[in-house]
């Protein structure tokens, strides 16, 4: 609040004016009043947002996450060229889908326990470890696929092989014979080419083209251990 | 004046600071006077790294010194092994460049040195880590698939997944494949003082040799499927004779300016360890099946064989 001196109005001097002497005229007095409201109308608005999915119901919320997970199971069943599986990548799914293969493959105790199949630390340790190392493996090799978009992609392109999970363990509560044994070899053979198709499709892209074998190598190798695992299941 | 100058020029490259500017020098100086030749020297060369400069007249080679000059600078500038792109410098293959490896690992040949002819002296981890895990992988499955054609004959033999054998197979192919080419790594670097003409291997360019070395198992641990006991034997011989000799053929360059005894000490050791890696393998998933059942008995006795074989076996394999 400065109050400037003003300047005694004579004009008869003739003393040289100092620079932007005008600005002393200017005077600021206290019947102005400098007051008002600073608003900035988006900030309700943002405010109004995150409400709207604070106070949403918690039916909303898991419906929504559903609906995203669901819409990408459908993406690896029908793969076409499309970016949303890489876009809004999450782990949800490939998190379903390995705990229920895990929890189908895992065996009890049987006689004796080193013989039997795998345990559930031991699928999840494979599936998780081995998309680790795949996902890090294309990224050393130049890719351009970020860590958990590659990990996303690893881990929904398994649903096909949870669904031959699902069918086998269908078909083994029929007697088992050889019959069994083909029809068993020739699902899981057909999802197993599905899940390298999908990711395939998904993955290959993202490397240059003289390393693209070199990427997807891995990924054949670790659905085919995935699918050994499934086939070679024994109930008790 | 010049010579001298030149003479400077050549100093070891120590400080990178010091011999940009002995550069810069020596280019302003040939700029001031094209019509100088200078000659190389060679008596203060140090062995290690020694800058030749073995510059003539005119100004192209001003601009192929300050090419090698950053060229070396490029070189010095190894980034830390914190970073990930330390890392990404060992994945930096193609696809034609591993296959290559491979066919050189399948067909070794007297003269040709893996390391110098295969690798170029740009190993890659790529190759071990994946043939290692291909290797561990085959050979728990088809040790699994060779019960499932002994259960064909014999029904009463009762299958098992046993997935533990996928455990037991990664833990030996990974340490044989990383700790003996330290070992190895570590006494050619303790005999480097015996040596005049030929550096040691570093410690990646063993790892490759070793990884690569061990792909001629996978198509053999394959046909070990097949229930013929003498052939069985006769492909094991075949892929021991080659992988061994791939790794002796790589190793004798380097081995040969030592002592006698300590090369063939050596070469033997390597071929020993090999055969011991190829026959424990055999033993512990091809086990020939005892001719008591494995089946879930009613009592505990005859659990005792299986457990003997299977308790005894991994000693024959962990060296």
């Amino acid at each position: 609040m400065a109050e400037a001196a003003e300047s005694p109005g004579d004009p008869a001097t003739a003393s040289p004016k100092p620079l932007f002497a005008g600005l002393s005229d200017i005077s600021i007095s206290q019947d102005i009043p400098v007051e008002g409201e600073i608003t900035i109308p988006m900030r309700s608005r943002i405010r109004e947002f995150d409400s709207s999915t604070l106070n949403e119901s918690v039916h909303n919320t898991i419906m929504r996450d559903l609906k995203a997970v669901g819409k990408k199971f459908m993406h690896v069943l029908y793969p076409r060229k499309s970016n949303t599986l890489l876009r809004d990548w999450d782990l949800w799914g490939p998190l379903i889908l390995c705990v229920t293969l895990a929890l189908m493959l895992q065996q009890g105790s049987a006689d004796n326990e080193k013989d039997g199949g795998p345990q559930f630390a031991e699928v999840f340790v494979i599936i998780w470890f081995g998309a680790v190392t795949i996902t890090l493996n294309s990224k050393l090799l130049g890719g351009n696929i970020s860590f958990f978009q590659s990990l996303c992609v690893l881990g929904y392109c398994i649903l096909p092989l949870t669904v031959a999970m699902l069918v086998c363990r269908l078909v083994l509560l029929a007697d088992s014979g050889p019959i069994n044994f083909m029809v068993r070899l020739f699902v899981v053979i057909v999802m197993f080419a599905w899940s390298v198709i999908a990711s395939t499709a998904f993955l290959a892209d993202s490397q240059p083209p003289n390393r693209k074998a070199l990427a997807v190598y891995p990924v054949f190798l670790f659905y085919f251990v995935i699918s050994w695992m499934i086939l070679t299941f024994t109930p008790k | 004046m010049t010579s001298r100058r030149a003479a400077q020029a050549q100093k070891p490259l120590a400080t990178r600071a010091e011999t940009a500017s002995e550069f810069e020098e020596a280019t302003n100086l040939l700029a001031e006077t094209p019509d100088a030749a200078t000659t190389s020297r060679t008596d203060q060369l140090t062995p290690q790294g020694h800058v030749a400069v073995a510059v003539g007249l005119g100004a192209e080679d001003e601009v192929e010194e300050n090419d090698k000059t950053s060229l070396l600078q490029e070189e010095k500038q190894q980034p830390g092994f914190w970073t990930f792109d330390y890392y990404q410098s060992f994945f930096d293959v193609d696809t034609s460049q591993v296959l290559d490896r491979i066919k050189g690992s399948l067909l070794p040949r007297p003269g040709h040195n893996f390391v110098r002819h295969h690798l170029r002296n740009r190993p890659d981890l790529y190759g071990p880590f994946w043939i290692c895990a291909t290797l561990a992988f085959v050979l728990a499955i088809t040790g699994n698939l060779t019960l499932v054609l002994a259960q064909r004959k014999d029904p009463s033999i009762h299958y098992s997944p046993q997935f533990h054998k996928v455990t037991v197979a990664g833990i030996t192919i990974y340490c044989y494949a990383w700790l003996v080419p330290l070992a190895l790594w570590g006494f050619l670097r303790w005999r480097k003082g015996v040596r005049e003409r030929m550096g040691p291997y570093t410690f990646l360019e063993t790892v490759c040799v070793y990884g690569y070395s061990l792909f001629v198992f996978i198509p053999t641990v394959v046909l070990w499927l097949i229930p013929v006991p003498w052939l069985q034997w006769l492909f094991g011989a075949l892929a021991l004779a080659l992988s061994a000799s791939g790794l002796v053929f790589t190793l004798w360059p380097v081995v040969r300016e030592d002592t006698r005894l300590v090369a063939a000490v050596l070469l033997s050791a390597v071929v020993l360890l090999h055969a011991l890696l190829a026959v424990g393998c055999k033993f512990y998933f091809f086990q020939p099946l005892p001719l008591e059942h494995i089946a879930p008995p009613p009592q505990a006795i005859s659990l005792s064989p299986n457990t003997l074989l299977a308790s005894t076996s991994p000693r024959t394999m962990v060296t």
